[in-house]
């Protein structure tokens, strides 16, 4: 059992986008503070901070869930992925720097999802985005061919101010869509 | 918006759970999934003095059936049993229920038995565990007892667990033969909680109705097999029995109304 008392700090150690990483945190501080304060991971972001707009979703051990409503102390030893991750993690190109070089046709710096919100206007001012890219990266490897309406009830759980879903939507299908027209392949080879 | 001040115990077996509960009683809140207690810690709504995490427990997160149930333990999440490849032949009014239980990333933190001790008069999971004539399991350093859903469920929020018992389990029961069951809910968007929300069980004995979102907690009416006008005035007495109240989401006038034709509607699906 591990045991925090009010008012104490504690260091915890988690693995943030593949990486080893620790940081200070009282036993309230919620995950999302502790990525953002405590490790500069500010991809993440905090909205309503009880579980309703969706801003701050990431992966806790690959499972889609609130920032906001898990606290750090809960995350110790866990794998969180964020935004941050999705780059490299989905294009298997090095991670996207912000402002960097424009980036060559040859390595994509955005995985195929943060293509394809680009691609369909999937986003206006973006705040909601980081949370929305992360649920989808879930969702999709759970449920590979999902109807609209699957994936209308997955985007329930985010508010957007800007879009109106429907361009999140198509973004969604045609990124589900294109990945299982780039799947045959594998499963051929996996029945061979 | 952020937590006040507690003690915190990560704790690794059910006996360092009991022992807090026993020292502590009331002054402490078990955090499971947390999607309900989160929350309500951050508006500070809940002020606990200590929270007892059961979420790292690993022999709590199990769902398995047991003598003719699917016995769901208190850490397993909403979503470890909602994906179960089996659960449409083992209960499918519950498979029927899930995507309503607020959001796809709530339930994959959110867990079973914390929805059912948190006892919120509009949540699902009560309801389908009033329907099909559940059960919950406590443990405390006296021992352990069971109770149907309905003895569990007291009030708004308000259960007949004592201060130093776990909910240690639910126990759904599996599908029988020759048993139909619908699920049907209005909210105001998808996931919100439920305006009124309802689940029947149909048998060639009778038929079970279950309301959450009308009345403080979840309510049956357990009747033999009606049509017609008579099913409508069995539905009309069971919607003013309820004592529906006014609130910012609807009337009770538009609640008893959603009793009557949802109530109608589900058990027609549940007789086809």
């Amino acid at each position: 059992m591990k045991a925090l008392e009010q008012r104490s700090r504690t260091t915890i150690s988690i693995q943030l986008n593949g990486r080893p990483r620790s940081g200070g945190c009282d036993n309230r501080t919620s995950l999302a503070d502790f990525l953002r304060h405590e490790l500069g991971a500010t991809g993440t972001h905090v909205g309503c901070e009880h579980g309703v707009c969706g801003a701050c979703t990431v992966r806790v051990d690959g499972v889609a869930v609130r920032a906001c409503m898990m606290l750090a102390a809960q995350a110790e030893g866990s794998r969180i992925d964020t935004v941050e991750g999705l780059a490299r993690v989905e294009a298997g190109a090095p991670p996207a720097v912000i402002g960097s070089a424009a980036p060559s046709a040859k390595a994509p710096t955005l995985g195929d999802l943060q293509q394809a919100f680009k691609r369909h206007h999937a986003l206006q001012c973006g705040f909601c985005t980081a949370g929305i890219l992360m649920s989808c990266s879930d969702f999709l490897e759970r449920r590979p061919d999902p109807s609209e309406t699957e994936v209308r009830e997955m985007l329930s759980g985010h508010l957007c101010r800007c879009t109106g879903y429907t361009n999140i939507v198509m973004a969604v299908l045609d990124v589900a869509s294109s990945r299982r027209a780039n799947a045959p392949a594998e499963h051929e080879g996996n029945h061979a | 918006m952020k937590p006040g001040l507690y003690d915190y115990y990560r704790c690794d077996t059910v006996d360092e759970v009991l022992e807090l509960l026993d020292q502590h009683g009331d002054d402490a809140r078990i955090l499971a999934g947390g999607q309900s207690l989160m929350a309500a810690l951050n508006m500070r709504l809940a002020q606990p003095k200590v929270v007892v995490d059961i979420s790292r427990i690993a022999p709590l997160a199990y769902a398995r059936i047991i003598n003719d149930a699917l016995v769901i333990g208190a850490s397993a999440t909403q979503a470890s049993v909602e994906w179960r490849p089996t659960l449409g032949d083992e209960v499918p009014l519950l498979k029927r229920a899930f995507p309503y239980i607020s959001h796809f990333q709530i339930r994959n933190r959110g867990t079973v038995c914390g929805s059912i001790a948190h006892a919120d008069p509009s949540a699902e999971l009560p309801v389908v565990l009033l329907a099909l004539g559940g059960r919950v399991g406590l443990r405390s350093r006296q021992g352990r007892r069971e109770l149907s859903a309905d003895d569990f469920a007291q009030g708004m929020l308000m259960t007949a667990r004592r201060p130093d018992e776990l909910v240690e389990d639910v126990s759904y029961p599996v599908h029988r033969a020759g048993t139909g069951y619908a699920f049907a809910e209005m909210a105001q968007r998808h996931g919100d909680f439920a305006i009124a929300a309802l689940a029947a069980c149909v048998d060639a004995d009778g038929i079970r109705l279950a309301v959450g979102g009308v009345s403080d907690r979840p309510r049956l009416l357990s009747i033999e097999r009606l049509s017609g006008s008579a099913l409508d005035d069995a539905l009309n007495d069971f919607a003013w029995s309820l004592e529906a109240q006014d609130d910012q989401h609807a009337s009770a006038q538009y609640r008893r109304h959603l009793v009557r034709r949802l109530g109608r509607r589900v058990i027609e699906e549940a007789s086809a």
